[in-house]
């Protein structure tokens, strides 16, 4: 193996040791929001046609799972690194920081993907889904996770405190998330907030990859897909050139 | 020379603190080469510097000739640093952390040269122990193990023995002395005056990030330290008159000097003998790299 494949085995091996914190916990938080969610609005909710509120909900949840884990791999494992100063065994062999970048960012898609998995594992007991173009699904998956790995490690390596961190996390993904229309679709608010959600990149992940279910989303999924590219490309260069120019971790 | 690291011009500044102030250096390939000082004199700056990981505002650094940083993948591979902090990750392992190690130097089935390390390191009880587990001196000797397992010909031992109980720090510069003979250049920093003494053929002392002393161990015990007589008179006996002007210490009734030869010795105890002055004791001190040390930072 060399640097970046040992460097990617050690993230997936971290999280998965603790996978009660990293997936199972992910996967109950996300089954109890739909279970609470659509007890609640089921029969007064109706998003698509022939769609249940209940279906609606699940591939929303899924992506949230996806793109929460994604960034709390990469961005915990940073920080935990750097507060304890192991972040020193990963500096001192000779791991280029393209391969430092891909090694975390994989990782946070792998976990990502567990847990996402977990939760239409689950849900699938109880739920209905359709699968209109699961090559949709994949996609936005993978480039959600992608994005929300990279930034984790932004945050990961800009964070100089757990403090810090949460408040990345609370103030920015939290919020970036939750309203991005994993629980209703944009077309149900006011016009103001329509256009205000337009600027959440994450709607775009959320909107994409629930038209990979239902063929049917809030905007086409060739504008998500190409505004999920932009932001990936631009966020990976971002990162990239924190990493080469060794910010906040080679002084 | 072949050198196995190279330094010139290096400067580091953090703020208003000139945390290297033009460091010029080179060590030969299989030297024992100690780096002393005090607290924030620039060492480890200096040493974080040639593992890449502080960035220096001017000057090169190369490990076996391969630049730090355009050379860096090869300068890395042949480097292997012990921090001084005393780092490991609680997700894994004794084993488990040496063998992703061993993986980011590109190494696989390395489980020879790992069981050795763990042999030599009194470690293969706790291979399978996980590193929450392991008291200081056992994570401080697998942070030795993490240094070695990609076989550097170049060790850096930035205080490897700070917290560590008699045995192991024998144990540790036996297999160090041994890894020495084999060919392997070390480079230590250590406060324990006493062992960079006995292990390094040559010192550099540093002060306020700028080499104040270089040269070998044994010239600058020469040059900068030597025997002393140390002599308690007997009560109410007084120092002959001709002997004071050669006091280098006094406390209360006892008296140092500072001997250019040990021939000197004859002289002074035929003086006291001569004036009969009564004597409690007597000792000679051999050079001391202290004495040396405390004389440099002083100047």
């Amino acid at each position: 193996m060399d640097g970046f494949s040992t460097l990617l085995y050690k993230e997936v091996l971290r999280f998965w040791k603790v996978g009660f914190q990293t997936v199972a916990a992910p996967v109950l938080t996300s089954l109890l929001y739909l279970l609470i969610f659509s007890h609640v609005l089921e029969k007064h909710v109706q998003v698509y046609d022939g769609v249940t509120y209940t279906s609606f909900l699940v591939p929303g949840l899924v992506m949230m799972s996806v793109l929460q884990n994604a960034f709390a791999n990469s961005s915990s494992s940073l920080i935990q690194s750097k507060v304890t100063g192991n972040i020193i065994f990963v500096l001192l062999p000779p791991i280029s920081y393209r391969q430092f970048f891909a090694a975390y960012v994989l990782a946070s898609i792998a976990r990502g993907f567990v847990v996402g998995f977990g939760m239409l594992l689950v849900t699938l007991w109880f739920v209905d889904l359709s699968w209109q173009a699961p090559h949709w699904i994949v996609v936005f998956a993978v480039l959600g996770g992608a994005i929300m790995g990279a930034l984790g490690v932004i945050a990961g390596i800009w964070a100089e405190k757990f403090d810090q961190l949460a408040a990345f996390q609370n103030f920015i993904i939290m919020p970036l998330t939750f309203l991005s229309g994993v629980f209703y679709s944009i077309h149900s608010l006011p016009p103001f907030w329509q256009q205000v959600s337009h600027f959440n990149p994450i709607f775009y992940m959320i909107d994409g990859f629930r038209y990979g279910f239902f063929g049917v989303s809030d905007v086409s999924p060739l504008t998500s897909l190409i505004v999920v590219v932009a932001c990936f490309f631009v966020l990976t260069a971002f990162t990239l050139w924190l990493l080469r120019i060794g910010y906040k971790l080679r002084t | 020379m072949n050198s196995a690291i190279r330094i010139e011009g290096v400067t580091k500044r953090y703020g208003g603190v000139q945390a290297l102030a033009g460091i010029d250096l080179e060590i030969a390939q299989g030297e024992f080469f100690g780096l002393l000082g005090p607290n924030g004199a620039g060492k480890t700056t200096l040493i974080s510097a040639l593992a890449g990981l502080v960035r220096p505002d001017a000057g090169r650094l190369a490990v076996m000739s391969h630049d730090v940083v355009s050379d860096y993948r090869a300068a890395r591979r042949l480097l292997g640093v012990v921090p001084q902090e005393l780092v490991f990750d609680p997700f894994f392992s004794v084993r488990e952390s040496l063998e992703i190690q061993s993986g980011y130097f590109g190494i696989r089935n390395n489980s020879a040269w790992i069981n050795e390390i763990l042999e030599n390191l009194d470690l293969t009880s706790k291979a399978d122990t996980n590193m929450r587990q392991l008291s200081g001196g056992m994570k401080r000797r697998v942070l030795v193990a993490q240094a070695l397992v990609h076989r550097p010909p170049v060790i850096v031992l930035d205080e490897p023995t700070a917290g560590v109980d008699v045995e192991l720090r024998q144990g540790l510069w036996s297999f160090v002395r041994r890894l020495n003979r084999d060919g392997h250049t070390i480079v230590l920093t250590t406060h324990y005056l006493e062992e960079a003494e006995s292990l390094c053929g040559r010192i550099a002392m540093l002060k306020h990030g700028s080499i104040v002393a270089l040269d070998t161990t044994a010239n600058l015990l020469r040059r900068l330290s030597g025997h002393t007589l140390r002599l308690r008179l007997a009560k109410g006996a007084a120092l002959p008159e001709a002997l004071r002007t050669r006091v280098a210490g006094e406390a209360g009734r006892e008296y140092t000097f500072a001997l250019g030869s040990c021939e000197e010795i004859e002289d002074i105890l035929h003086a006291v003998r001569g004036s009969g002055c009564g004597l409690e004791d007597i000792e000679v001190g051999k050079p001391d790299l202290e004495e040396v040390f405390v004389r440099v930072m002083n100047e």
